[in-house]
């Protein structure tokens, strides 16, 4: 039979499939945070049980952890009683564990593809939903909920029904100034937050071919937010350069063994997807959101759309708008902004902090906004700093803070204040995502860094022509 | 853990017609900060339901007191956004054990279940009986059947099935949890890891 990679990959993890009811699946790598691990823990102890298969599972603290002075205790009491109650489960049952300050230490789905954590061919569960991030290697990754982390940690297994396969293809080349963020804020503003609900996605077409690594894990972040559980990409030359001689990668006759089967991962000609798109690359333009939910995005030049043109409730998408303060028919462009924020799982990677900088090099932050640069993982801080990217971000007036989720869910102190505007390379723009009150505008790195530098929404494009001028 | 059985639940209900509701509204990130699982309901759609300085806001249905019962009624695609069981523990914290939506998001279906929180889809027109019956009148009585897997609004007798798999059914029924289930066939994981390199 004709398999799409999605089976490939399901099927080979299926231990045994309970008839009208889920598979049970078997986890090859578990990731776990601070947050959604705690009660899990406790649910272990309260049955009494331990943790099956401690080395499959990759400890990490992110979510909460201050973005300053990591060197000095957390000052917030609960923070710091989670991040102390993850250590101490961690050393408990054996689980590798890069706390604060550890130098492998940052956002959980930024580390787990650093380390070689994250396998084509392999199916990763993580407490987070971003946890599709690590589809871009062709793994099946998603996220689970707190039982399902006791699940996993008690039988390296989870209970899943089979979702449905879809199959997105972008054709065609990209035009300038449009990166993969742009891609995926596109499709989800095509399919809406719910498009892709019950479905696992597959990205395939010219653009995601040409798409690196980094590109790959931006858009197969952002599966999540038009419904899907997950998206992965087939794993290609790109896949095998990256990963290959990282800690956790296999190495000499198990990599040879290891590649024989990663190079049959691909959807066979003729397999028959539960639902296909098509877009033609060359019509993304670079996007913006303006409204409360990931999908509410646009070409940055266009108008907020009128009620009665979008699909769904007028009465939420009218509390939408007024909660961000935002009219039909209003122009994005040249709105001011307050903050900007570059980092997250979604947009926090080295390649995203060089776009950055590349655009706002030989120029200077706009004096009333605050910029907060967070890398992803003490690795992308380095490679900052050995760039010499940082020199050129001090001389364009910004600073960079230390690793961590921050922002992007604001359980830190970096919160954007009440009514205040944020351009952010996160995922989410959820009223109060980012902080009480916060009205959160979604962007790539370089919409982000148009805006920290004229202090105002500003095509990117616009400041790429002066430069060649 | 295993939770509470769930057979027929025969309750008023809250309404919230609102769509897209996210799990950022039904329990705010600032509030994820428990090790133990407690106390969550106190913050269930924290910023919907208080203003900044605490005082609540009388217009939420959650503050009004013509609403009542222990299912809540919510818009299309219920539960988007993150991972965090949390948003169903305050669902569940709040004293709901049942939520009835057109749609749902696919993890927040899932935690709902883990834990003994009835998700019960309807359709567009059926989820709009129950709002306009509710608004008519707020002591309107549903019933929701797990065994028969109906809901019905008694006032009218107006009644839709829902779908649930077998598995998951019994599961509720009896109260048990899929650890349960897990720990039952821990030899054939075992013989299904040994051929499963890291
Ligand atoms: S950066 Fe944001 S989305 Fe990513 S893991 Fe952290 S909180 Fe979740």
């Amino acid at each position: 039979m004709k398999k799409t990679l999605f089976d490939k990959v399901w099927d080979s993890h299926v231990v045994h499939s309970i008839e009208k009811g889920p598979d049970v699946l078997f986890i090859d790598r578990h990731m776990i945070h601070e947050v959604t691990s705690p009660v899990a823990f406790l649910g272990l102890k309260q049955r009494g049980i331990g943790v099956m298969y401690p080395e499959r599972t990759f400890a990490t603290a992110d979510h909460n952890t201050p973005t300053i002075n990591q060197h000095l205790p957390v000052k917030d009491p609960l923070s710091a009683n989670q991040l102390k109650a993850l250590e101490e489960n961690s050393r408990e049952y054996g689980i590798s564990y890069w706390g604060l300050g550890h130098e492998k230490n940052g956002i959980v789905h930024v580390v787990g593809p650093e380390y070689g954590i994250t396998q084509p061919g392999a199916t990763i569960v993580c407490g987070d939903s971003h946890t599709s991030t690590h589809g871009a290697f062709g793994a099946i990754a998603f996220g689970i909920g707190t039982s399902e982390v006791e699940m996993v940690l008690a039988s390296q297994c989870i209970m899943q029904p089979k979702p449905k396969k879809m199959r997105i293809n972008i054709t065609g080349s990209l035009s300038k100034a449009v990166t993969p963020k742009d891609v995926a804020l596109f499709i989800i503003s095509q399919l809406t937050t719910s498009g892709a609900t019950g479905y696992f996605v597959e990205y395939a077409g010219e653009v995601f071919e040409g798409m690196t690594m980094e590109g790959r894990m931006t858009v197969c972040n952002l599966s999540i937010e038009m419904g899907a559980r997950g998206g992965m990409i087939a794993p290609d030359e790109k896949t095998f350069d990256y990963i290959k001689g990282r800690e956790f990668t296999p190495k000499g006759a198990s990599w040879d063994k290891a590649m024989a089967y990663w190079e049959t991962l691909h959807t066979d000609a003729g397999a028959v997807f539960d639902k296909e798109i098509t877009f033609d690359g060359s019509q993304i333009e670079p996007m913006i959101t303006y409204g409360t939910n990931p999908g509410m995005g646009m070409g940055i030049s266009n108008d907020i759309p009128k009620a009665e043109a979008v699909e769904g409730g007028v009465a939420t998408y009218k509390k939408s708008l007024q909660y961000m303060d935002f009219h039909e028919g209003d122009s994005m462009l040249g709105k001011k902004i307050d903050f900007v924020f570059v980092g997250s799982c979604t947009n926090g990677r080295i390649e995203d902090f060089r776009a950055f900088t590349s655009m706002v090099k030989g120029r200077k932050k706009a004096d009333h906004v605050t910029a907060w640069l967070v890398p992803g993982s003490h690795k992308v801080e380095r490679a900052i700093k050995e760039e010499g990217l940082l020199d050129i971000l001090h001389q364009a007036g910004f600073e960079l803070r230390e690793p961590g989720c921050s922002a992007c869910l604001a359980m830190n102190e970096d919160k954007i204040p009440p009514g205040k505007y944020a351009v952010s390379t996160s995922n989410r723009n959820f009223e109060g995502r980012q902080g009480p009150g916060a009205r959160t505008l979604l962007a790539s790195p370089l919409v982000a860094a148009a805006a920290a530098i004229t202090g105002k929404v500003t095509d990117p494009r616009e400041l790429m022509e002066l430069e060649t001028v | 853990m295993a939770y509470d059985k769930f057979n027929i639940l025969t309750s008023t209900a809250v309404p919230l017609p609102i769509e897209n509701v996210d799990t950022d509204q039904i329990i705010p990130a600032r509030f994820l900060k428990a090790t133990e699982r407690k106390g969550f309901g106190d913050n269930l759609f924290r910023d919907w339901r208080y203003h900044p300085d605490g005082t609540p806001k009388t217009e939420f249905p959650l503050n009004d007191q013509k609403y009542t019962g222990k299912i809540l009624v919510g818009g299309k695609n219920f539960g988007s956004g993150s991972s965090r069981e949390h948003a169903a523990w305050a669902v569940y914290d709040y004293g709901f054990r049942c939520v009835v939506s057109s749609f749902f998001a696919d993890i927040f279906r899932g935690n709902c279940l883990n834990i003994g929180v009835l998700p019960v889809q309807v359709s567009p027109e059926f989820l709009q009986k129950i709002f306009q019956a509710i608004e008519a009148d707020p002591t309107t009585v549903l019933e929701v059947n797990l065994p028969d897997q109906t809901i019905t609004l008694l006032s009218s007798g107006a009644q839709e099935r829902f779908d649930i798999n077998d598995y998951k059914k019994g599961n509720m029924l009896n109260g048990f949890d899929d650890i349960d289930y897990l720990l039952n066939i821990k030899q054939q994981i075992g013989d299904f890891a040994q051929d499963t390199p890291l």
